[in-house]
């Protein structure tokens, strides 16, 4: 744990070595919810009151800004990328040859990247929370604020662990950008990025039993845990026996996601055959 | 005692062949070519606890192939290996604490942080005893004279400096076995005599167990008394540096500076004149002859000095690595 707690704090030393680079990146992040406040109240111009699958628009604002706070969990930038990078050019090697565990290694050197940035971002996070205040109608009691922390920590198990077994993927393709942009289109549909799961199901309304299939693949996927989930909890969408349901499961994918990757790294390694050394 | 012991080890790859054009590259979405490269192709041999030895051989003979096998980062095609008693490729922790491999200027120093953070992380990471650690790491940044420089990132150090902080960074944990893969590759002559020298102490002071591969002879020549020659995948020599000279010299150069004012005539009856360049000239000669062609030299000509050498090492080994799967026998070994 030890050594955890160095890789922990080198980790974030090296995060705070390009400053401007830093706080630029973690404020232009803040953008895309504009646009998303912007076309959402476009396509609730007609009637603001009206409900479609569930969510009338300040439902639907308050979703976007749950969202953003589930993604900043989730969301894992460059992990796939850079692992792919590091088997392809060798630098693998110093994780294979030293006495470390390269995924635990990987995996704080990823919660001091998000460390850092909640650092930075959770000031603009709380101004963007307070001047939406009037978006959220639903006041979550203690358990369901307690349920949502959990919810964002599986977010971020969930995120980490999907990204690390993409990138894994490189021990036997060495170019893995085609799967790691495959894996982005889906995960902004199923992880409820581009719109709430029930307006997706519900594509399919003419069709029962397809809405059902639907429904059930999207809710089994670990999709919905990176976005979807976490801001439904908040939005009142889950609650009692079915939110702790949707949390078990969750806790259910993390562990299947690091058995995952506890085998693909071994198989991995043993396939490896160092390139570019 | 036994370091490293090395049995019938090979390594193949399977290499896509890529034709040459268009057509080929989209032909080649369709069906690939392959052929296999047999990196390491079944080579033997012992290190003894605290040699230094020298893994010579041109691209592609090998060399990194090997110290990539004894490291434990690939698995072989077939063949044992035993390294400090471990078996590399089954990669326990106990056998990653008592190695370092060194492969050029890859870092494993963290590329925006001063060198001493990624020191303090090797020493969390190795679970060095913290008064070791600082004096090891007085030590070793004094020996290399790196002191002033471990607190600036490692992107503002120049080539030479890098190189000297990644070997710190290697030894801090004070492995019995150090993987040198070109230790001083693009780096200056100053930076060159610092590593060597370095090494050459560190080495003789921690009875350190060495495998340096290089293309610089001036390194192998200064640390090594062994060297093991390896091209195709295969051991064509292994032996003391001196057997080399003694194995593949068929010649000696006498080098000699003339007192006259003009060049004399007939050298070439001597042997073959090279380095042509009066007052001074160069003769290849037999090296059964040396006595008596140098007596007659002395006869026949005025010289102001003279002096008879062995083959330069660089050209005893490209002999041997240009004798590829026939090696050169030494009596039959030619005279460039």
């Amino acid at each position: 744990m030890r050594t955890h707690w160095f890789i922990l704090k080198t980790c974030i030393s090296e995060r705070l070595a390009y400053r401007g680079d830093f706080a630029f990146g973690t404020l232009v992040r803040f953008l895309p919810i504009v646009s998303s406040i912007f076309l959402w109240s476009a396509i609730y111009a007609r009637d603001s009151d009206h409900e479609m699958n569930g969510y009338k628009l300040p439902d639907m604002i308050a979703y976007f800004l749950l969202v953003m706070v589930g993604r900043a969990f989730s969301s894992m930038p460059g992990l796939a990328g850079g692992i792919a990078r590091d088997v392809r050019d060798g630098t693998i090697k110093k994780y294979l040859t030293q006495p470390v565990d390269m995924l635990a290694y990987l995996f704080w050197a990823r919660v001091a990247h998000k460390l850092v940035y909640y650092f930075v971002a959770t000031g603009p996070f709380v101004l963007v929370f307070y001047l939406c205040r009037g978006y959220f109608a639903y006041s979550p009691d203690l358990p369901t604020i307690g349920a949502f922390v959990l919810s964002l920590v599986i977010a971020f198990l969930i995120g980490f662990l999907m990204e690390s077994l993409i990138g894994l993927i490189s021990f036997w393709f060495l170019e893995v950008s085609s799967l790691i942009f495959i894996f982005m289109m889906i995960n902004y549909f199923l992880s409820g990025h581009m719109a709430p799961l029930p307006w997706l199901m519900n594509i399919f309304g003419d069709h029962p039993s397809a809405e059902q299939t639907a429904r059930v693949v999207m809710l089994l996927l670990p999709f919905q845990y990176l976005a979807y989930f976490p801001a439904a909890l908040m939005l009142g969408k889950h609650t009692g026996d079915d939110l702790w349901q949707h949390l078990a499961v969750g806790a259910v994918w993390v562990v299947v996601l690091y058995a995952a990757n506890r085998v693909m790294f071994a198989r991995g390694v043993r396939r490896y055959s160092a390139f570019g050394g | 005692m036994i370091a490293v012991e090395v049995k019938d080890l090979k390594k193949t790859y399977r290499v896509y062949r890529k034709r040459e054009g268009l057509w080929a590259s989209v032909r080649g979405l369709f069906r690939r070519e392959y052929h296999q490269v047999h990196a390491v192709a079944g080579v033997s041999f012992q290190i003894e606890q605290g040699e230094m030895v020298a893994f010579l051989g041109p691209n592609g003979a090998g060399k990194t192939t090997t110290l990539k096998l004894l490291s434990g980062l690939i698995y072989p095609t077939a063949g044992e290996a035993k390294v400090l008693g471990f078996v590399p490729w089954k990669r326990e922790i106990a056998y990653r604490r008592r190695f370092a491999l060194v492969m050029g200027q890859k870092n494993q120093l963290w590329w925006d942080l001063p060198a001493q953070e990624s020191f303090r992380l090797h020493k969390e990471i190795y679970r060095i005893d913290p008064a070791d650690f600082d004096r090891r790491l007085d030590e070793l940044t004094n020996l290399l004279e790196v002191r002033k420089l471990v607190g600036q990132p490692i992107r503002e150090l120049s080539l030479g400096e890098r190189m000297r902080m990644e070997l710190i960074a290697a030894l801090l944990h004070r492995p019995d076995l150090l993987l040198l893969d070109e230790p001083t590759i693009g780096l200056d002559v100053v930076s060159q005599r610092k590593v060597q020298d370095f090494l050459k102490f560190y080495q003789a002071e921690q009875k350190l167990t060495v495998l340096l591969t290089s293309h610089y002879m001036k390194d192998v020549q200064a640390l090594c008394k062994r060297a093991i020659i390896i091209n195709e995948g295969e051991i064509k020599h292994d032996g003391s540096l001196g057997e080399i000279v003694d194995r593949f010299s068929t010649y000696k150069v006498i080098e000699l500076l003339f007192g006259g004012e003009a060049r004399p005539e007939g050298l070439e009856r001597f042997g073959e004149v090279f380095d042509d360049n009066f007052p001074r000239a160069k003769i290849k000669v037999p090296r059964n002859q040396v006595p008596e062609i140098l007596s007659a030299l002395l006869a026949e000509y005025t010289l102001d000095d003279v002096g008879v050498h062995d083959r330069p090492l660089e050209e005893a080994i490209a002999e041997i690595f240009t004798a590829t799967k026939n090696p050169v026998a030494p009596e039959h070994a030619a005279v460039p």
